[in-house]
């Protein structure tokens, strides 16, 4: 039998570990194995390695080293950039700002404030997930303690104008932070000009070693701690350090932010070629989030009368990884709440496929989906009750 | 996460399609909650002697519709009544727990369709015993 191909499309997901980036974390998992806090040399090197990673990090985001602080991951930055502002501040006031279409790791936290008596506002979007910067303005009070908005969203790709709604936290002194975990490697970013004053990146999502992360606390933030115990990153962030994975993760933001421009060029032709070669072949397919505004890679898209989870079932047989946002994959009955943000009714929401590629990905992998999706989506068209066998064919909606 | 039987059912489910002038049908669930069945019988002489479907949902409602047109054909309406959402979900050996309420889907179709038929010979509709089998009239998709 030959072998299975397999065509990776859910790099919002996750990445792949690059060849380089797990040469340069080996030697951390072999000889290099000392306690960075301990005294002797080999302990010196684990150090050195760290303040490498932190300067590579720092370097990425515009930030001081001094600045960069390593987590666990996407969710523990989230949880101490809203949990450690929101109890360092509360005296000041007990409102916080977010948005509709934030990661659940943003909104469960700040879900969990509420019940703690902190007051959340959550802004709602557009149809393409724009968050109006009036509206963020229009929200702030004399209690507000925190601003947390996404650098670009996870499932319909759309990038926020970040720049501008940290220019208005800044103007109110109220901490801005920003999810950036999907942004890193898409988009550039300078936390200095897009007045950032917290960052969440994900270490995994940008071809790094999953279980790191970092979080960017600009210099002056009062910010309480979230993990308890030893005196780690500058008695900020308790725990030894994750030494190889810090190492991988300072590589692989190196890679990531090298040529932005040269990956989105080529990343976006090819997710152009896909998305338009789908609108043109699927009848009744609408794409969800911003024409323009939207990450490199990413194209999310519902199909009228059929279910995600059963698409995703028939690419998995043909090879191909993707995503929905039906409700059928999620463990819940409801379908994403980005989905519904947008004001997609229920059952398009529960048709929706997103599709997310990465470097690794080529022509033939877009022409090979260009091939399946079709029959993948006519097949189960042909067995939906709502679908009353092709009578609007040629209208996309 | 499914069985090799879902899994066989969902890739070459049995039955899909519309019976012309149909003795019965009903439909169920809910686009809102991301699952519609409708169900089609022919009766003849109080027997099932065809059953079809079309499904909008997961890997599990289109392998839940499948089995169930499989399990009544052949069968008298007395006999196809009694086949449980268990018995949908047996047969398919076992579906997910958050996927169960895709096997209550898929008894309460054939039971609408029975009665379908029942209202239209003039027969009294048989009365609904279990007390899971309305729940995905509410819009809320609560299980």
């Amino acid at each position: 039998m030959g072998e299975r191909r397999t065509i990776y499309l859910d790099h919002a997901a996750t990445t792949p570990v690059k060849p380089s980036v797990a040469d340069a974390m080996w030697p951390y998992l072999n000889n290099h194995f000392g306690n960075p806090s301990s005294i002797y040399r080999i302990a010196r090197e684990s150090r050195n390695a760290i303040e490498t990673a932190r300067a590579q990090v720092a370097k990425a985001l515009g930030a001081e080293p001094g600045e960069i602080y390593f987590t666990s991951g996407g969710s523990e930055s989230d949880n101490w950039a809203i949990k450690g502002i929101a109890f360092a501040n509360r005296k000041k006031g007990n409102h916080i700002i977010t948005s509709a279409i934030e990661h659940h790791a943003i909104l469960h936290t700040c879900q969990y404030l509420e019940r703690e008596g902190f007051a959340v506002t959550y802004i709602p979007v557009d149809q393409y997930g724009l968050i109006d910067p009036a509206d963020l303005e229009r929200a702030i009070t004399d209690t507000t303690i925190l601003i947390s908005i996404m650098y670009a969203n996870n499932e319909i790709g759309t990038i926020e104008p970040v720049a501008e709604l940290g220019a208005i936290a800044r103007k109110h002194k109220i901490p801005f932070h920003t999810d950036a975990v999907q942004a890193i490697g898409n988009v550039p970013i300078d936390v200095r000009t897009q007045n950032i004053d917290l960052l969440s990146l994900s270490a995994h999502k940008f071809y790094g070693p999953k279980g790191c992360g970092a979080l960017y606390i600009r210099k002056g933030v009062k910010i309480d701690n979230l993990i308890h115990g030893g005196g780690q990153e500058n008695r900020r962030r308790a725990g030894t350090e994750n030494i190889a994975a810090i190492v991988g993760m300072g590589k692989a933001i190196e890679l990531a932010t090298a040529d932005i421009e040269w990956h989105n060029t080529h990343i976006r032709t090819l997710r152009d070629r896909l998305l338009n070669g789908i609108l043109v072949t699927i009848p009744h397919a609408r794409l969800n989030g911003h024409p323009e505004k939207r990450l490199p890679g990413n194209i999310n898209i519902s199909f009228e009368f059929i279910e995600g989870e059963s698409m995703l079932l028939w690419l998995d047989d043909e090879g191909i990884c993707a995503s929905t946002g039906s409700a059928c994959t999620s463990g819940s009955l409801e379908p994403s709440h980005v989905l519904l943000a947008i004001g997609l009714p229920h059952e398009i929401a529960h048709g929706s496929l997103r599709l997310t590629l990465g470097d690794a990905n080529t022509e033939a992998d877009v022409d090979f989906v260009l091939e399946v999706l079709p029959k993948v989506v006519s097949r189960l068209r042909e067995m939906s009750p709502l679908y009353k066998g092709g009578k609007e064919e040629n209208s996309n909606v | 996460m499914y069985s090799d039987k879902v899994m066989d059912h969902f890739k070459n489910p049995r039955n899909v399609g519309e019976i012309e002038n149909p003795d019965g049908v009903g439909e169920v669930g809910n686009p809102v909650c991301g699952d519609i069945m409708k169900i089609f019988i022919s009766v003849n002489d109080n027997v099932i002697t065809d059953a079809k479907f079309k499904t909008f949902g997961c890997g599990a409602a289109i392998a839940s519709s499948s089995m169930a047109t499989e399990l009544v054909r052949g069968k008298t309406l007395e006999d196809a009544w009694e086949i449980s959402n268990k018995a949908v979900a047996e047969a398919l050996e076992g579906l997910p727990p958050i996927k169960m309420h895709c096997s209550v889907l898929a008894e309460e179709g054939i039971h609408k369709a029975i009665n379908d038929y029942r209202k239209k010979q003039g027969l009294p509709e048989w009365e609904e015993k279990n007390p899971h089998s309305h729940e995905h009239e509410d819009s809320a998709c609560e299980h």
